[in-house]
């Protein structure tokens, strides 16, 4: 079941017109996701990692690309031209729920309303589904008259899931989905979304920035920066043998909690500099600028794509 | 010693209730020392901190308990006294530098001012020219390009790396004992923030200041001090030498924290903690984790556990030690 492909993405390109130029936010993004896989996509601010999701979404629309779901949905289309039963299947959580939950409804409305809008349901049997989709969440049904101010942060987004789970999607988007909440709720959240994707056989897109949070939920890794994926990986591999300096710097930045976590980091490589704007991004590889390894070509020619093992693949001039 | 917190409580009053919110915290911090505190959001970490300074909001109010600074009471200073131990001695590294620097008045100005001042408090009133050159060197220190560009720039036309690092500059002024660091790196990406803890670890190492760090990010608080204190709802539940209290924690608090955290070197975290932090305007009358404790007894409920000393240098406060 893994090795079918839910959602293909090749050449996508989106750019943002702004009064500084124009932002290219994703630029030639290729990839694909299989059935029943959490795929990360990982990249730090301005990475362009959100954009791919909510284009994904129909948030908006590709300058260029193709995306196609389950072979036959064109998912260049905005929102508003899909068919409801694919706005049905894709469903994103957000990363803050404090705001992406209505204050001025409960628990209960805020679940019930995709429900409504999706029809999947008899109106009548609307709070047990409901309170069935609570317990999945692992929520009691207590909650269903609560006020989101009521409710801790993850219990929040506890809510949020449900509300997403409610239309019964295939495929969910986690776009920072964790990087909000304390790691004591953030451990209840993980392990929700691990059980409810075996329990529904659930495809996640995983957007973060928390390599952490990766290890734990994805079984491939994506590493974007400035608009374009450096290296892709199953989750494994990747934290056993980092091939990128972009992705080494990445690893060996992470502040970590004991001997066995410090072993895992990369040595011999220092962060420096910062990611430069999107308006003008540097030519050939876009991470030169930062990388003590860079050789004159890597500013010249965009490298190639460099099979590494099965599914592991890096886009760097030193390992040509 | 030099500083020590004992017995600390600090109030915020509302319209309608008094929110309680530190209870009778302790911490000491001896001279070069780095000391941790975390927390998760809500916890009261930034009201101990600012209660150091005394710059709790209107509303705050200290109680009971003392703070001894370098010999002298904190809470019992005349405001010309705290003045010149806010210019000279203790400088504080605020959480969102976007809300700490001032967004209509260029980064010169602030940073001038707070140069001229501390000069002036040590008998020197300063020329533009030596500020100017005080200014590049601090600059350099913290390792921002570009001075000339900086000084004229506003707030928002820097990067959030770059924010920080004129926040730090701005700390490291009047630090000249203690630097008190709230959340250095919230919002920052990971490879920047791995750039500013290098950097506030080495400035601090050269000058010998002593620091407190405060955050929720444990991983951070394990590589950047030497011993830590763990705060929850405003009471310290444990205290410990880093690395026993990440190895050893003995609080289930700390216990269940550590066990939630994602590891890079394997699969799986632990349950988390159910439920969320107390209300302050009704908090537990006993332990203050208790309503989300696994070994919750019921002594826990009724009166706040005493300081227990398990191990040298690990004091934990509950009953499952006692």
């Amino acid at each position: 079941m893994h090795d079918e492909v839910i959602l293909n993405v090749s050449n996508l390109r989106k750019y943002f017109k702004t009064t500084e130029g124009i932002v290219r936010a994703v630029d030639g993004v290729s990839f694909n996701v299989r059935y029943g896989e959490t795929l990360a996509l990982v990249g730090e601010s301005g990475s362009g990692k959100t954009t791919t999701g909510h284009v994904i979404m129909g948030f908006y629309s590709p300058d260029d690309g193709e995306i196609i779901y389950k072979g036959v949905y064109d998912l260049s289309l905005p929102m508003k031209k899909r068919p409801l039963e694919l706005k049905r299947d894709i469903q994103i959580v957000f990363q803050d729920p404090g705001t992406s939950l209505n204050p001025k409804r409960t628990v209960k409305d805020i679940i019930s309303l995709p429900l409504l809008v999706h029809k999947t349901i008899e109106k009548k049997r609307i709070y047990e589904k409901v309170a069935e989709l609570l317990d999945y969440v692992g929520l009691s049904e207590e909650f269903m008259f609560k006020y989101p101010h009521e409710l801790g942060g993850g219990e929040k987004q506890l809510v949020a899931i449900a509300r997403a789970l409610a239309p019964q999607p295939s495929f969910i988007i986690l776009d920072e989905s964790t990087s909000a909440l304390d790691v004591s709720s953030q451990a209840k959240v993980l392990n929700t979304l691990i059980k409810i994707q075996k329990e529904l056989k659930l495809t996640y897109l995983l957007i973060t920035h928390d390599l952490g949070v990766v290890r734990n939920i994805s079984q491939r890794v994506m590493i974007m920066y400035l608009g374009k994926i450096y290296e892709e990986a199953p989750t494994e591999e990747f934290f056993k043998s980092p091939m990128h300096p972009y992705t080494q710097m990445l690893l060996s930045s992470i502040p970590t909690l004991s001997e066995d976590d410090e072993k895992i980091k990369p040595k011999g490589i220092e962060s420096v500099g910062e990611i430069p704007s999107a308006v003008k991004p540097p030519s050939g590889c876009r991470f030169h600028t930062r990388c003590p390894f860079a050789k004159p070509v890597c500013s010249q020619q965009e490298p190639p794509d460099i099979t590494v093992n099965s599914g592991h693949i890096v886009r760097c001039w030193l390992y040509e | 010693m030099l500083l020590e917190i004992s017995d600390l409580y600090v109030y915020y009053r509302s319209y309608w209730y008094t929110l309680k919110v530190l209870n009778g915290v302790w911490l000491r911090l001896d001279r070069g020392e780095r000391v941790g505190i975390i927390g998760e959001s809500g916890s009261g970490k930034t009201t101990l901190l600012k209660s150091i300074l005394r710059i709790l909001p209107q509303n705050g109010m200290i109680p009971k308990g003392e703070i001894r600074y370098d010999g002298k009471n904190i809470l019992k200073l005349s405001s010309s006294e705290l003045t010149k131990i806010r210019r000279r001695e203790i400088g504080m590294i605020f959480q969102d530098p976007m809300a700490a620097l001032n967004p209509v008045f260029k980064i010169r100005d602030q940073l001038y001012d707070i140069l001229k001042y501390k000069m002036m408090i040590e008998g020197h009133n300063p020329s533009s020219r030596e500020l100017y050159e005080e200014a590049v060197k601090i600059f350099s220190d913290v390792r921002l390009p570009d001075p000339d560009r900086v000084l004229e720039s506003y707030p928002f036309q820097l990067s959030g790396g770059m924010r920080q690092r004129v926040m730090i500059a701005m700390a490291l002024i009047s630090a000249g004992k203690l630097l008190l660091a709230d959340e250095p790196t919230t919002n920052l990406d990971v490879t920047i923030q791995d750039q500013i803890l290098k950097l506030i670890h080495r400035l601090a190492a050269q000058r010998n200041l002593s620091t407190i760090l405060v955050s929720h990010a444990l991983g951070m608080v394990y590589q950047m001090t030497d011993r830590v204190y763990v705060l929850y709802a405003g009471d310290i539940m444990e205290e410990a030498r880093t690395r026993d209290l990440f190895s050893k924690p003995k609080h289930p608090y700390t216990q269940l924290l550590v066990a939630s955290t994602p590891r890079l070197s394997s699969v799986g975290v632990g349950e988390g903690i159910k439920g969320k932090l107390p209300d302050y305007h009704n908090p537990p009358a006993g332990c203050r984790f208790a309503p989300r404790c696994p070994y919750v007894m019921d002594k826990c409920i009724n009166t706040k556990p005493r300081k227990i000393q398990v191990n040298r240098e690990h004091i934990v406060s509950c009953y499952l030690y006692d």
